[in-house]
């Protein structure tokens, strides 16, 4: 059964709180992984991938750089997941 | 701040090891005559011929944060934890530029590991094999590289001066150490973080290492496997860990009133061009690197009262180390209170040099040579070239400059030996 956005911003949030250590809470969809969750270009990379695995979701390299929010990839994944 | 040759002194220390999460907690356990060997109970243990290692007392986890940790290698870790204490002790609170006692373009890293980042290649290897190409972490590169720990040590500090990464096996340690002093000496930066750090206990290593007979298979006895000159020694117990040094020109030490453990003498360097792994039975490599030790300095034989010797309990290394100081320095080497402290820590490898390089100025600044452990039948041929301290710490003398020397020395023939006294 597919994800609902409330489950996916907070799969999101765990996955940020496990790489970059940032409370769930402070993982909301108008943050920015770069600039307001400490998630720099690799660690993004990590994000994305635990994010594929956990959503059932491949998202490809050249979507990645579009996803600044977590609210870019919230919508991402739910128009995508399998 | 172009001025050659200038007096070099240690003002930080830093270290986490087998015997302590700290250089005074692992002082403590040297001095005590500690060892920190214990069995392997991992599952992966049980097929090999060494069940045996000294881990680290405090694991690094514990102390750094779990985001910053998950994109360390454990080396780099370690290397990490004993550099920020070195930082601090050395009267240090941020890093360079925000702090004002140093300026980042005259402050430099010098960190070296003899394996690098093995436990990442290995583990992220695994993951690709079990895992698929996908998972394997965007980390792996900076972790695995063995200059990782040495850049991440120079971004905690804000070195800007020059981060280097020698690599001799387990003389890289002490050659980071000497570089570093060479660094500050020929002008090129006033204070340098330096030291070794390795962390190697891992299947691969010790079933590689094991195969080569170089490691003690005394896995009945974990305690009493690392057993410097004495005649049941039957090769070197793994330990990892990292041991760092704040060096400082005298000057720059002497402008910010900062504490003094030792001055750092310098060093000797030489390679035996005998054979890939086994030392020169006669030390010939070993003397040649402490003569050029002291062609280069003014260090005085007759100052020199403690030797914290390479001494990994290997049958052949463990004497051509003492025939080398008995040829150099003939009748002053009676005065030579010789140390194994790779008794009581295993052998760090890489992180070997460091950790006796802060366990050679401790000696000094506390004036007490550390025991060596498990020295039940001392090694006749031993006990004629060189006065062992054994079972107890000793104490050196109380009064005078006193000088030590701290010896590692690699496979490859690499001979590497720091020198430091009192000021």
């Amino acid at each position: 059964m597919a994800a609902t956005q409330e489950e996916i911003v907070a799969g999101l949030a765990e996955i940020v709180n496990e790489i970059a250590g940032i409370p769930t809470e402070d993982v909301q969809l108008d943050k920015s992984f770069t600039d307001d969750l400490d998630v720099d270009s690799l660690s993004m990379v990590e994000v994305v991938v635990a994010a594929e695995e956990r959503f059932d979701v491949k998202i490809p390299d050249e979507d990645v750089k579009n996803l600044k929010t977590v609210g870019d990839a919230t919508e991402y994944i739910l128009k995508h997941q399998g | 701040m172009s001025s050659t040759n200038r007096t070099v002194v240690v003002t930080g220390i830093g270290a986490t090891t087998p015997l302590g999460g700290d250089a005074a907690s692992t002082w403590e356990g040297l001095v005590a005559g500690r060892s920190g060997v214990k069995p392997l109970e991992e599952e992966w243990a049980a097929d090999q011929a060494v069940r045996i290692a000294a881990r680290v007392a405090v694991e690094p986890t514990e102390v750094i944060p779990r985001p910053q940790a998950r994109r360390l290698d454990r080396s780099a870790q370690f290397a990490l934890i004993a550099a920020q204490e070195a930082w601090k002790d050395a009267g240090f609170t941020g890093r360079a530029g925000e702090e004002p006692g140093v300026d980042p373009d005259r402050l430099g890293a010098v960190i070296a590991s003899g394996i690098g980042g093995v436990t990442t290649l290995l583990d992220q290897y695994d993951v690709l094999k079990e895992k698929g190409v996908r998972r394997v972490s965007p980390h792996t590169v900076p972790m695995l590289m063995p200059n990782g720990p040495s850049a991440n040590v120079g971004l905690a500090v804000g070195a800007r001066a020059g981060v280097h990464t020698p690599v001799s096996a387990c003389a890289s340690g002490a050659e980071a150490i000497g570089y570093a002093i060479e660094m500050i000496r020929s002008g090129r930066a006033d204070v340098v973080v330096a030291g070794g750090t390795e962390a190697a206990i891992h299947p691969l290593p010790i079933a590689a290492f094991g195969n080569m007979m170089a490691m003690s298979k005394n896995n009945d006895d974990p305690q009493g496997a690392s057993r410097p000159f004495d005649t049941r020694r039957d090769g070197f117990v793994l330990g990892e860990g990292a041991g760092v040094l704040v060096l400082e020109s005298a000057e720059h030490a002497a402008a910010r009133g900062a504490r003094v453990y030792a001055e750092a003498v310098g060093q000797g360097i030489s390679a035996d061009s005998h054979d890939i792994v086994q030392p020169e039975p006669e030390g010939r490599g070993i003397s040649h690197a402490l003569q050029h030790l002291l062609e280069r300095t003014d260090l005085d034989p007759a100052e020199i009262v403690h030797v914290n010797a390479h001494a990994t309990s290997t049958p052949a290394g463990d004497i051509a180390e003492l025939k080398a100081l008995r040829k150099v320095f003939g009748d002053d080497t009676d005065h030579f209170a010789v140390s194994g402290t790779k008794s009581m820590t295993g052998h760090l490898l890489g992180g070997a040099g460091g950790v006796e390089s802060v366990a050679t100025v401790l000696a000094l600044y506390h004036r007490t040579a550390p025991p060596t452990i498990n020295v039940d039948d001392l090694d006749p041929e031993a006990a004629a070239t060189a006065d062992i301290v054994r079972g107890e710490a000793r104490k050196l003398p109380a009064e005078g400059r006193i000088a030590a020397l701290n010896d590692s020395f690699g496979f490859g023939g690499h001979n590497v030996v720091l020198a430091f006294r009192t000021v």
